[in-house]
């Protein structure tokens, strides 16, 4: 039953999508799919004028479906946030409010398009386009099944990181063009923040190229396929090979992959400006930061593209170190790679919103020191370590993944370790603030400093 | 014409057309708008010579990098953004000079280079291996001298900006 439902399903997708070379047969695909279908289906037109409709079509679709992603990313945001605070959340429109976004969105398209007057009118219009197209540019290039990729780039990775970086001029050109002074901080934070944080982004990103020795997103996807098992199923369950184990995942074959994974999580955090890093929108200082006079569709173009981002950061995390769209069971007979990639990427992104309603803000001081004092160090430490690892062992993987692992088990026991031994050495109210929430406990320091200095008992 | 004739064709108008406004253009942030487009325009015209890495180089660097830096020493030192470029007569008069040798010195270049022009299939392996053994085996030495040189720069930089914390100021 449910193998038929997931055929059907897979037929759906490739009617929707493309066929493209399995990595297998080693060629990268290009944008031949696209030739071979318009000299298929509009052979009758010359033959760049059906190339250019097919890429248009596919980039129509693409710019339909994917700001989907947001909508979703927005409500859930709204959910989580709720739930973490003990509320309910939007409920209003639809069951559960599942459809609150869509009713804001409609609002915001009927609202009045204010532009500032002494604002830079063709940049203040501009900048929104920049931020958009940049963000959208990413999702290129993500692999989100093995027939859902819209282009195989050879420089795939590389790609991504360069077209991301520049999402930092376009957040400059809307700070600066608002003429406003929030504005304006929150683009040189944002900008600065940003410029920083692609460093330690940028390092343990070059730690998987080192371990999958290609840059192609196919190809990384394909180096986590099974070199623990060769590709050959180790045993059969229930009718379904198991081709790999989780241990073939980029982020369990080294330690230092494992490293990479965890700063390149907390680096992406910053590069979406998201609580704790979320200084260039910091509300209590700066109003909005950077989108401040924007109103209407204008700052929906920015809050989608806000969330379309943080989609593509957890999108990439899980294609580099958790395997991509391939599952432990070999996806073609089982689930769609669709749903696993979606499955490890919206896990990722809940991390990402837990995070964002748990801890409090850092400073500007704490937020650089932690980048170039910290991730940025670990990140080369990284680097170095991979290079000794891949010198040592090359051939032998079932080695290297054992070793891998035993050292990565131990280094998690021993963390675990010393925060259970820093907990236990905490005062008993503390405790049980902590065990519930951080901002409880600040709030007991805060009550007991308060009582001590006006010397208030309760 | 084939399309890819016609696509660059627009990116090579895009690259000078950008590229005058970003010398024309009085207020220095439009001058640094301009000055992206040429960048991405550039990176365009490394595309069409199937140089995909240094296309994607090209842009982390001086896309977003060089130029964001750039708008940052703007921000940082002028004080002022709508800072209202103009030439003075004798500027006009050297600033001329200077460039129309730069003009002869490049269009001699141009002249005398030896191209020589690559197979116009494309090869679906693409640069970057390539480009990372040259680095790696020919070219080793000055690839650490430079980022020896980088390093230095760097650090020298962090010095200069450094304020020298007193012992006052730290209790």
């Amino acid at each position: 039953m449910v193998q038929q439902l997931s055929s059907q399903f897979l037929h759906l997708t490739s009617l929707l999508s493309v066929e493209t070379v399995t990595p297998s047969e080693g060629s990268a695909p290009g944008g031949n799919w696209a030739q071979a279908f318009a000299s298929q289906f509009l052979g009758f037109l010359p033959g760049w004028i059906g190339l250019v409709l097919v890429m248009s079509v596919v980039a129509a679709v693409f710019v339909a479906v994917v700001p989907l992603v947001p909508l979703v990313l927005v409500l859930m945001e709204r959910k989580v946030s709720a739930w973490i605070q003990d509320r309910v959340g939007p409920m209003r429109v639809g069951p559960w409010g599942l459809l609150q976004t869509l009713a804001d969105g409609v609002k915001l398209i009927f609202k009045e398009d204010l532009i500032p007057p002494q604002a830079d009118k063709f940049l203040f219009r501009f900048a929104p386009y920049l931020i958009f197209t940049c963000s959208f540019a990413v999702f290129a290039a993500i692999p989100f099944s093995q027939r859902i990729l819209v282009s195989d780039l050879n420089i795939g990775i590389f790609y991504i990181i360069s077209i991301s970086s520049v999402v930092a001029i376009g957040v400059i050109i809307a700070g600066w063009s608002s003429n406003s002074k929030w504005s304006l901080f929150g683009a040189m934070r944002s900008a600065a923040q940003m410029v920083s944080y692609e460093i330690p982004i940028g390092l343990s990103i070059l730690t998987v190229i080192m371990m999958a020795q290609t840059m192609s997103m196919e190809g990384i996807v394909a180096a986590q396929n099974g070199a623990f098992a060769e590709g050959e199923p180790i045993i059969t369950l229930l009718g379904v090979e198991v081709k790999g184990t989780i241990l073939d995942w980029m982020i369990f074959r080294s330690p230092f992959t494992f490293l990479a994974f965890f700063v390149y999580f907390l680096s992406s955090i910053a590069e979406v400006n998201r609580t704790p890093f979320d200084l260039p929108e910091a509300e209590s200082e700066l109003v909005a930061g950077f989108h401040t006079e924007y109103s209407g569709m204008r700052f929906a173009v920015f809050f989608i593209a806000e969330y379309a981002n943080v989609f593509a950061v957890c999108a990439i995390a899980a294609t580099l170190f958790l395997g991509g769209w391939q599952g432990i069971i070999d996806e073609d007979q089982f689930i769609p790679g669709l749903l696993i990639i979606f499955g490890k990427t919206f896990l990722l992104v809940f991390v990402m919103m837990w995070i964002r309603w748990t801890l409090p803000r850092l400073r500007v001081d704490q937020l650089m020191n932690l980048c170039w004092k910290y991730l940025i160090p670990i990140s080369f430490f990284n680097i170095l370590g991979t290079g000794i690892w891949g010198l040592f062992f090359r051939e032998d993987s079932a080695l290297s993944i054992g070793l891998s692992f035993l050292i990565i088990s131990l280094f998690v026991v021993s963390i675990l370790g010393i925060v259970f031994n820093s907990f236990g050495k905490l005062k008993p109210a503390d405790q049980t603030a902590l065990a519930g929430n951080i901002g409880a406990a600040n709030l007991q320091k805060l009550k007991t400093t308060w009582n001590e200095r006006h010397g208030q008992q309760k | 014409m084939d399309w890819t004739q016609t696509l660059f064709w627009f990116f090579f108008a895009m690259t000078i057309g950008s590229a005058v406004f970003v010398v024309t253009v009085r207020n220095l942030v439009h001058a640094a708008f301009w000055l992206m487009i040429t960048l991405f325009c550039v990176a365009a015209l490394y595309v069409f010579l199937k140089a995909d890495f240094l296309a994607a180089t090209q842009v982390v660097v001086y896309v977003g990098g060089i130029l964001v830096l750039v708008l940052f020493g703007v921000m940082m030192t002028s004080g002022k953004l709508d800072l209202n470029l103009k030439l003075e007569r004798g500027q006009m008069i050297s600033s001329g000079i200077i460039s129309i040798a730069l003009l002869a010195i490049l269009f001699l270049i141009v002249r005398r280079t030896n191209w020589q022009t690559a197979e116009t299939q494309f090869d679906s392996e693409g640069t970057t291996s390539s480009i990372g053994e040259a680095i790696m085996g020919e070219f080793l030495l000055p690839f650490e001298v430079v980022s020896i040189v980088l390093l230095i720069a760097l650090i020298g930089a962090v010095l200069i900006t450094r304020k020298e914390v007193k012992k006052e100021d730290a209790a």
